[in-house]
């Protein structure tokens, strides 16, 4: 930040550039500040975003937004209900404000804005959602990959309709039910790993012919010699079945959702249907899981610099820009550990400080820097280096390439192992030499979402036998499963399995 | 949908401040829907708690949160191996232990799941009309007291359609026009526009000084066109009385919706201030649900001693008044006031009485013989309430335990449908008592 002190005939200067004075905002002077936003965007960081299409809601459109998980439109569900009862009345008593802002991933982004922000605010915002968060859902490769931008309203319009249309046809009691079981697997309904696409027919003949050829040349009669020991004998009938009827099923499955819309024995059509609505939406709001804390780092980074270049250009007073830099501190602001209101890593802090730490070192790299980091140390451009970043990373990785020692001594960071077998939690690495590595891979791997969530997988279902589905969850670390709610989620795939359903932990 | 390849697109900017309000209705209906019951059985005993002037007024409500549980896999926090990153290090180094807390994981834990444990109890604020509709959700009037809803005696006249005849004032412009149009689209009438663009053109053609052959030969044909036209014109009104249309209205026969409900309360030296507050609630549970069930209630409030009087809110429950106890006063004032103010014909007429049951010898038969000739014949329902003795508890016993007017009561309970009895020792009965009272599908007599 320039913060100088500015003679008369400056200031005189700058308040005749001013896009704004006071505190009112106005449908013009948003069009005005969007212009100024956007060519800094543009043209200094080369930004590339969807349109933008920015509403302005009421605090009670907000609690709508809240409700329907920031979603335009969605399905009805008494869960949503259930969390609009409770925003507001937390947002009644004071306990919990609301956001400056929400953005949704869509092709045009739509982001929408409180009406009570000021001026100064709808500029932090207006760099923040329709700019940093607009671009890295445009160029993210997880968001790519996974969502697709253009067609999301229009699915989630046909999802609304489409449930409506089985409760007038079945019952909202009977729709509600399969929606309910369905909500319970969401975060078990997601595709981890992308699968191949579906071969076409020629191309799967062609692949069994290569297959079979490879084969053929990379016999060698001399393994036949080796003697076939106790794990790699035939396998006996029965067990050539099981393995038949696994592959025939593709099991084992990590998407439950996907497995009983697919096989389960009892569902009718509409309620494969419905399964099907809710796994699009889960996979949908996957990669926004996968990048929290990049995507808000990239957001905030893009505000704060642009907000600062509005300044230094003399478009936005001194008076805007402490307002804003104000809210900006807030929503940095990281608690230690000790703190009673600490509750884990701040993604906005964190991401922030990050990209930050990045441009540092393409700008003024230190020795360390340098022998960490050869590819970034001394960056001529470091716009480009940051956006390639934004584009190519998740969370997990994201830390791990380039959480850099610098950082981790600002931060005062350690690692702290807890194991259930020991009385005591001991101090695994520090903000040291010895300790670099250890923190930066402990911290990358609890953003790893699939590492935070329970691996719950299909195994094995003999459908023509007594048709018991077996699911396992693969204990990590020895922790497992919550048994309440376990217990609870396992009455639901019941529901939609429609016969046991076993779940094996080990 | 725009071309995304140039992000330099103009934003659209849209104010979605005047769009409809309560998107989520919908959704929070069906959690209330939803969670029903177990609201129902918190507003029941937020009305037992509560004092009953603020009962009424809403407010939050806590209900367990078993139905309405989204229950998901989610790893024990108790258990396992963690690692966990932590900002703010201040004297720790590597290889130090800190002695774990005794219960469990403790701050030093991972957080709380979000749907697990710590959703036990789920608290959400109800508007006056949700808590009311909540509270009076499975009662109703009696049986008997439909019956007399359903007696037509007063009738209003209401929109009912559209008809063919009917005074001037009472025209329907848009109908009539709407069949004048389309009889005119159906009938090919030639428009004035039509008309005037012929005529147009033939003034043109005539004002010119050179027609050509052509022009000259169309002058007759226009001549011909327009006075065809015009005959069309005439011939085919552009309303006729068949289009007319004019608004009907109805007699349709309205329930009486006013209701008059009269509250007669003993206020001798016997009745303390206990007594007094619990027949105060029961008095404005009843106000309340007959303010549901009626456009209007009025309410009058008639106390006695061995003389009785009517009163001012106020002085009814909390005025100061000494005196013997004759029941009967109260139930002759009644009826006076009734005759001049309250003609059965407009009027419901409600009767509730609270005491603590002691009359003076020998009126109680004085007071059975007013209520089954003169007051029930012509009352909706009469509630009494006797006011048991604090320690009397819920335990009271068959219906000739009680004491004296209660035991003269009882007779005329056991013949008169529109008559009910019920004894109360605490705040907490007041409700349920209530509710038995007004319960749906309440029989007389099968609780017998």
């Amino acid at each position: 930040m320039t913060g100088a002190m500015l003679d008369a005939r400056e200031s005189e200067a700058r308040t005749s550039k001013l896009l704004f004075e006071g505190a009112d905002w106005s449908f013009p002077l948003l069009q005005t500040v969007y212009e100024a936003v956007q060519k800094i965007a543009l043209e200094d960081l080369g930004l590339n975003v969807f349109p933008n299409q920015i509403e302005v809601i009421s605090a009670e459109q907000m609690l709508d937004a809240y409700s329907s998980v920031g979603m335009p439109l969605m399905y009805s569900h008494w869960s949503y209900g259930k969390r609009f009862v409770r925003d507001e009345l937390l947002y009644r008593k004071g306990y919990q404000a609301l956001a400056y802002e929400i953005v949704i991933n869509s092709n045009p982004c739509i982001s929408y804005y409180m009406e009570e922000n000021t001026m100064a605010m709808q500029t932090l915002v207006l760099a923040h959602a329709a700019f940093g968060h607009n671009h890295f859902f445009k160029n993210n490769y997880l968001f790519q990959q996974w969502t697709d931008p253009n067609g999301i309203l229009d699915y989630l319009e046909f999802a609304k309709r489409y449930v409506c249309e089985c409760e007038e046809r079945h019952g909202v009691a009977a729709v509600e039910s399969v929606l309910d079981a369905a909500h319970a697997l969401m975060n078990q309904g997601v595709f981890r790993y992308r699968r191949a696409t579906k071969l076409k027919l020629g191309e799967y003949e062609r692949r069994r012919r290569e297959r079979l050829a490879n084969q053929a040349e990379s016999y060698s009669d001399l393994w036949r010699t080796v003697p076939i020991s106790a794990l790699a004998r035939e396998p006996t009938l029965s067990e050539q079945e099981v393995i038949e009827r696994k592959q025939r099923l593709r099991l084992p499955e990590e998407n439950l959702l996907y497995f009983l819309e697919k096989n389960s024995p009892t569902l009718q059509d509409w309620q494969r249907e419905l399964l099907r609505i809710v796994r699009n939406v889960a996979q949908y709001f996957y990669p926004q899981r996968q990048t929290k804390l990049m995507n808000e780092g990239c957001a905030t980074f893009v505000h704060y610099h642009i907000v600062n270049r509005l300044y230094d250009d003399g478009l936005i007073s001194e008076g805007a820009l402490l307002e804003i830099l104000h809210s900006h501190s807030n929503v940095v602001y990281q608690t230690g550990y000790d703190n009673p209101h600490h509750s884990g890593m701040n993604p906005y802090a964190l991401g922030f400080a990050m990209m930050q730490d990045i441009q540092r070192i393409c700008l003024r790299p230190t020795d360390e820097d340098r022998e960490w980091f050869p590819d970034l140390a001394g960056h001529d451009d470091w716009r480009g280096a940051l956006r390639e970043i934004w584009a190519n990373y998740r969370d997990e990785s994201f830390v791990r390439q380039f959480l850099s020692p610098h950082l981790i001594r600002t931060l005062k960071l350690f690692v702290l192992s807890d194991k259930s077998a020991e009385p005591a939690y001991r101090i695994d690495a520090i903000h040291d030499e010895i300790g670099y590595r250890k923190v930066r891979n402990a911290l990358a791997q609890s953003y790893d979402v699939s590492g935070a969530e329970p691996d719950i997988q299909v195994v094995d279902v003999d459908l023509l036998g007594d048709r018991q589905l077996i699911l396992k969850h693969n204990v990590r670390n020895g922790v497992r499963l919550a048994e309440a709610s376990r217990d609870q989620t396992l009455r639901h795939v019941r529901k939609l399995w429609g016969y046991e359903v076993r779940l094996e932990e080990g | 949908m725009r071309e995304s390849g140039d992000p330099r697109n103009m934003p659209q900017f849209i104010d979605r401040r005047l769009n409809p309000r309560d998107k989520s209705l919908g959704n929070r209906m069906r959690f209330l829907r939803r969670t029903r019951e177990q609201l129902k059985r918190a507003v029941d005993k937020a009305v037992r708690e509560r004092n009953i002037s603020d009962a009424a007024k809403g407010g939050s409500v806590s209900i367990p949160s078993d139905g309405i549980r989204e229950p998901q896999f989610h790893l024990s926090n108790t258990g396992g191996d963690y690692e966990r990153v932590l900002p703010g290090n201040k004297e720790f180094v590597s290889g130090d232990r800190i002695e774990k807390p005794r219960s469990g994981r403790g701050g030093g834990g991972r957080e709380a799941s979000d749907s697990g444990a710590g959703e036990d109890a789920f608290s959400f604020a109800l508007t006056e009309d949700e808590f009311l509709d909540i509270l009076f959700d499975d009662l109703e009037l009696p049986e008997l007291v439909k019956a007399s809803l359903k007696d037509a005696t007063l009738s209003e006249y209401r929109r009912a359609g559209y008809s063919n005849d009917g005074t001037t004032p009472n025209l329907n412009v848009l109908r009539t026009m709407r069949y004048s149009m389309s009889r005119r689209l159906a009938l090919r009438r030639p428009s004035t526009d039509e008309v005037r663009r012929l005529e147009e053109e033939l003034n043109e053609l005539r004002a010119k000084d050179t027609p050509d052959l052509g022009e000259r030969k169309r002058i007759p044909k226009l001549f011909g066109d327009i006075e065809r036209l015009k005959r069309l014109q005439r011939a085919i009104p552009f309303i006729d009385p068949i289009d007319v249309r004019y608004n009907r209205f109805a007699r349709v026969a309205i329930p009486r919706a006013k209701a008059v409900m009269f509250c007669l309360m003993d206020v001798s030296a016997s009745m303390g201030e206990r007594e007094k507050d619990l027949a105060k609630r029961f008095f404005i549970l009843l106000h309340l649900f007959l303010k549901r069930k009626y456009d209007r209630v009025d309410i009058v409030f008639i106390r006695h001693t061995h003389e009785a009087s009517e009163v001012e809110e106020q002085e009814f429950f909390y005025g100061k008044e000494s005196g013997g106890t004759i029941v009967s006063s109260a139930l002759k004032e009644m009826i006076e006031i009734r005759e001049k103010r309250y003609p059965a014909a407009d009027w419901n007429i409600y009767c509730a009485q609270a005491s603590d049951g002691d009359n003076s010898g020998n009126d109680t038969g004085g007071c059975v013989e007013l209520l089954t000739q003169t007051i029930l014949p012509i009352t909706q329902y009469f509630a009494y309430i006797e006011i048991a003795d604090r320690g009397e508890g819920g335990n009271w016993g068959g219906l000739m335990s009680g004491k004296e007017l209660w035991r003269g009561y009882a007779k005329v309970a056991e013949t008169a449908a529109n008559f009910a009895m019920k004894r109360v020792a605490g705040p907490g009965d007041i409700y349920p008592v209530f509710r038995e009272l007004f319960a749906k599908q309440k029989r007389k007599g099968a609780a017998r």
